[in-house]
């Protein structure tokens, strides 16, 4: 009876450990794991110009703007905190559009803004139908 | 304790899981089908993924499947290392192949919703690669476990496996929390849900589904491995008489 209370006390210790390294390793990991740069970030300990990076946050309210060559595309992405100017070229995803989340692929240039090589949308956790949509997007919750 | 105890017995358990097997998975596939009917014919489509949130019924009942798969390994491990059960380790055994085919499910479902949601079929973010890294251990398992049977083992050493794999569930769960990702935050709490109603009510269904029907496979694997052991067991006899 004694050896089998030690093994259950072993056991528990055990999964108690690993849960915790893993807990320590998801805190002591989060720079490093981090998919995206957000804007403020960048501001802060930016990654050196021309490194390829990613940069993510949300589009802001009318930033989008179009060039006359119809191909490139320039946005502001923010987080809040910080705004970071970005210029893209090519085909954006269906889901872009502004106050929505997206996740720029490409290199910071030496006055701080973004050239983006790729784009992805990045889709929020919020799912609705369309009648529901709208200003409660806005809003950004879902009261019920 | 004591029903755990009761159970151990594998005549006993036996007597149990027989009726329950073919109950358990019947009304799991009729879940599955009134789910699927539902999400598919019911739900109003999502207002900027359209159609596509529909992945949404398999993907995330496979993801819990997939993670609660092995925390029903790193229990039975546990029981089987402390109470020496044979049972719990024959129970560890048979969740691992389900448990790898709803983590790939999982794993394929998303990356097929990625594709139009996010513009990439596979990006390594810290949730994409925690799930993958499971997927991964999963195999790692069956193959660690398969070879200490085949060698005569007393399965303590997968069992060790079972317990140390558990890292990858709180950091497959609080990835999207604690770290920026491209896949999005939790939607479902326990108490509440950012997803809206009318497109969240069939997902009940599907979990309830996904999960009897994985019990009972668990428990069909189970009996059949019992099986194997004792006509193993009564040719080994044959042989020595």
């Amino acid at each position: 009876m004694k050896a089998k209370h030690q093994r259950l006390t072993l056991a528990l210790l055990a999964l108690a450990a690993v849960v915790a390294a893993g807990l320590l390793a998801l805190s002591a990991l989060k720079d490093q794991a981090a998919f995206f740069y957000s804007p403020s970030d960048a501001l802060r300990d930016g990654p050196p110009p021309g490194k390829a990076v990613r940069l993510g946050g949300m589009v802001a309210a009318n930033s989008v703007a179009r060039a006359a060559d119809g191909v490139t595309v320039h946005f502001v992405v923010t987080d809040g905190k910080g705004t970071t100017s970005v210029t893209f070229a090519g085909i954006v995803p269906d889901l872009f559009r502004e106050k929505s989340g997206v996740v720029a692929e490409g290199h910071f240039n030496a006055d701080r803004s973004f050239t983006a090589t790729n784009l992805l949308a990045k889709h929020d956790e919020k799912y609705m139908p369309p009648e529901v949509a709208g200003a409660m997007h806005e809003t950004k919750t879902l009261v019920r | 304790m004591p029903a755990l105890h009761a159970l151990a017995n594998p005549t006993r358990f036996l007597k149990i899981a027989r009726p329950l097997t073919g109950a358990l998975t019947w009304v799991g596939i009729a879940l599955i089908a009134l789910g699927c009917w539902a999400g598919l014919t019911q739900t109003p489509p999502d207002y900027l993924q359209g159609d596509s949130v529909r992945i949404l019924y398999v993907h995330v009942p496979a993801a819990w499947l997939g993670m609660g798969g092995w925390s029903g390994i790193a229990i039975a491990s546990i029981a089987f290392l402390v109470w020496r059960h044979p049972l719990a380790e024959v129970a560890a055994r048979a969740i691992a192949l389900p448990g790898a085919l709803f983590a790939a499910i999982c794993l394929v479902s998303g990356s097929i919703w990625g594709r139009p949601t996010w513009g990439t079929w596979w990006q390594w973010d810290g949730r994409l690669t925690s799930m993958l890294l499971l997927f991964f251990v999963y195999c790692g398992y069956i193959a660690l476990a398969r070879a200490d049977a085949d060698r005569g083992g007393d399965g303590r050493i997968p069992a060790i496996f079972g317990i140390a794999g558990s890292v990858l569930l709180p950091i497959i769960r609080y990835s999207v929390v604690w770290w920026n990702t491209l896949h999005q935050g939790p939607s479902i709490g326990l108490t509440s849900s950012t997803i809206d109603r009318a497109i969240l009510w069939p997902l009940p269904i599907m979990l309830a589904g996904f999960t009897l029907f994985f019990i009972g496979v668990v428990l069909m694997r189970m009996r059949a491995m019992l099986a194997t052991a004792k006509a193993e067991a009564r040719m080994a006899r044959m042989a020595r008489s």
